[in-house]
């Protein structure tokens, strides 16, 4: 591992200004980040330390939605008695993710910036990968890529965002803040994550030195009505091969706003646009669910090995959806 | 005097740190004047243990001595002060900032409990409690805890008496090898007070609710899951924190 400097600053503009330096990092929970140090994928001269900048607390604000820091934790969040209650799809979405011992160290603002988990991308023995070395190649389209993408991918990149968090926040239509030396901004959850494009290497809209402050979930009325399931290769503590999140706002027989996002199909969270339009103004019992998983993977473009993901990720939001107008 | 590693903290013994993956490929030996005279690689090592008995392949290793030389961006390593309260003892360490909880522990305080496996956050055998919370102690580095409170598997025992989680552990025979048995004890400790707190789980059937307690074998499995058991014994495993757990309530 290459040698840093380590800077625990009290005050956010003091993170800031020594996060705006070109090798700096900030580091949180450190879950992802020092694994990536471990295996030279990231080589920061500076970390900065952010657990200590007052950015753990999970507030009501006054239009009945939810601001949760981003240095609060994953377990933290996940058990928040108002999360908890109003937001149990995000909830879910937590629990579903990595381990309890992660969870206690991951953070919010972690969780979203995390990279993706291909092969080829985390070990450095493998020459050909343009997300790592721009301009490399993606060995992964022509390789072992059973866990790679199906929708949105291009031919530079084929990787998946690995998070379930930000699949459900993609549901609930959150939105990230962000500060920067320059100020402050926020970003709807569904413009934070990037398509790889021409430039895989960029995983998200942020810009080098800005910090997510935190995350705002809207007021809800999605509690009664929600659902993530999340399909892996064993039963706990692994990533997805494909998750869905199902949030419906039901009231009498009708469902009145519907959002469905997918996870482990894309280089971001998914929004299924189409498939969740088709179910607004309708009974639950008039709902064919598979029809719907079947929009919702509309486009795909599978590659030699993950074809299944096809089928699966049809499947998933069909029993999600169904989980989802069941649950009151 | 041994001669030193460049790529690793400054105290530790080249020849002890034959993981490739936190080295950076290759172990560089440094004479007296930090100056490196040669690597060795972890394959290298072994080999030549196997080869020459107790001698040590050695052999130049150019490109790893010029990454060395060339680290422009990345300044010589400055230890840094931390304070570490580790099973309510306090500790004055100075440490390279890229040692981790696990290596302060294991190779600074000696405090050999706890253990290495995979060293990425993929196993829980480093498992230990930080301020009463399990964490993996492989995946932070030493001088984030400033002032935390650290319990390992040293630290579980109250005079020198085993509690009623080790104790079960023993009576149910949870495990085999024992490697992963000290992490399994820290997060099972903490798997037990996060219960009493009502925390929800995967595994539990509406994160609306409180969890239906005592916990069901699904609940424990799902709760443990950040823990690998090589040896498979995770049946007593789960016995033991069921006994536990039923254990803790009756009293």
């Amino acid at each position: 591992m290459d040698t840093f400097a380590y800077v625990r600053p009290q005050l956010l503009d003091a993170a800031l200004a020594a996060g705006a330096d070109g090798n700096a990092y900030y580091i949180g929970g450190g879950t992802n980040l020092v694994d990536l140090m471990k295996g030279g994928i990231a080589r920061p001269a500076q970390l900065v330390d952010v657990n200590h900048l007052g950015l753990d607390a999970v507030t009501e604000l006054p239009d009945g939605g939810l601001r949760i820091g981003a240095a609060a934790r994953n377990s933290d969040v996940a058990n928040n008695p108002v999360v908890r209650e109003r937001y149990p799809l995000l909830s879910q979405a937590l629990l579903a993710g990595a381990s309890p011992q992660l969870r206690n160290m991951a953070t919010i603002g972690g969780n979203l910036l995390q990279r993706t988990r291909c092969d080829y991308f985390v070990d450095r023995g493998f020459a050909h990968c343009n997300k790592r070395a721009p301009g490399s190649g993606c060995a992964a389209k022509d390789g072992l890529n059973r866990t790679h993408a199906i929708l949105g991918a291009s031919p530079q990149c084929v990787a998946v965002h690995p998070s379930d968090m930000s699949v459900a926040l993609l549901a609930l239509g959150a939105s990230v803040n962000v500060r920067g030396r320059q100020g402050e901004r926020r970003i709807a959850i569904g413009d934070f994550h990037r398509l790889p494009g021409d430039h895989p290497e960029q995983d998200t809209n942020l810009q080098h030195g800005e910090l997510v402050t935190s995350v705002d979930l809207p007021k809800s009325n999605f509690a009664g009505h929600s659902h993530y399931l999340k399909i892996r290769d064993r039963a706990s503590y692994a990533f997805a091969l494909v998750s869905a999140a199902v949030a419906l706002d039901v009231s009498g027989d009708q469902i009145n706003d519907a959002r469905i996002a997918l996870g482990g199909v894309a280089h971001k969270p998914w929004l299924a646009t189409d498939a969740a339009q088709q179910l607004i103004g309708k009974s639950p019992r008039d709902v064919n669910a598979n029809a719907i998983g079947t929009l919702a993977v509309q486009g795909a473009q599978p590659l030699a090995h993950n074809a299944y993901k096809v089928q699966l990720a049809r499947n998933t939001v069909a029993r999600a959806l169904q989980a989802a107008m069941a649950s009151a | 005097m041994h001669s030193r590693c460049a790529e690793w903290h400054a105290d530790c013994v080249a020849v002890r740190v034959v993981d490739h993956r936190v080295c950076n490929q290759e172990s560089i030996i440094t004479d007296s004047n930090d100056k490196p005279v040669a690597a060795i690689t972890r394959r290298g090592f072994l080999g030549g243990v196997a080869l020459a008995g107790a001698s040590v392949s050695l052999r130049w290793h150019p490109a790893a001595a010029q990454q060395t030389q060339a680290a422009s961006v990345h300044a010589a390593p400055q230890p840094v002060a931390v304070k570490l309260r580790v099973n309510d003892v306090e500790h004055a360490l100075l440490l390279d900032p890229r040692v981790t909880l696990l290596d302060a522990l294991r190779d600074h305080l000696r405090l050999t409990g706890t253990k290495k496996g995979c060293d990425r956050g993929q196993c829980g055998a480093c498992t230990v409690l930080v301020n009463g919370r399990r964490e993996n102690s492989c995946l932070s580095f030493a001088v984030m805890h400033e002032g935390d409170a650290i319990t390992t598997v040293e630290g579980l025992a109250e005079a020198g008496q085993l509690g009623p989680l080790q104790t079960a552990f023993l009576q149910h025979d949870a495990f085999q090898c024992g490697f992963c048995t000290p992490g399994q004890l820290c997060s099972a400790t903490a798997l037990l007070a996060e219960a009493r707190a009502n925390t929800v789980s995967a595994a539990s059937a509406d994160v609306r609710k409180p969890p239906t307690l005592p916990l069901s074998d699904a609940e424990i499995r799902e709760r443990m899951s950040g823990n690998i058991c090589r040896c498979g014994a995770y049946t007593n495993i789960v016995a033991a924190i069921r006994d536990s757990a039923g254990g803790s309530r009756e009293v």
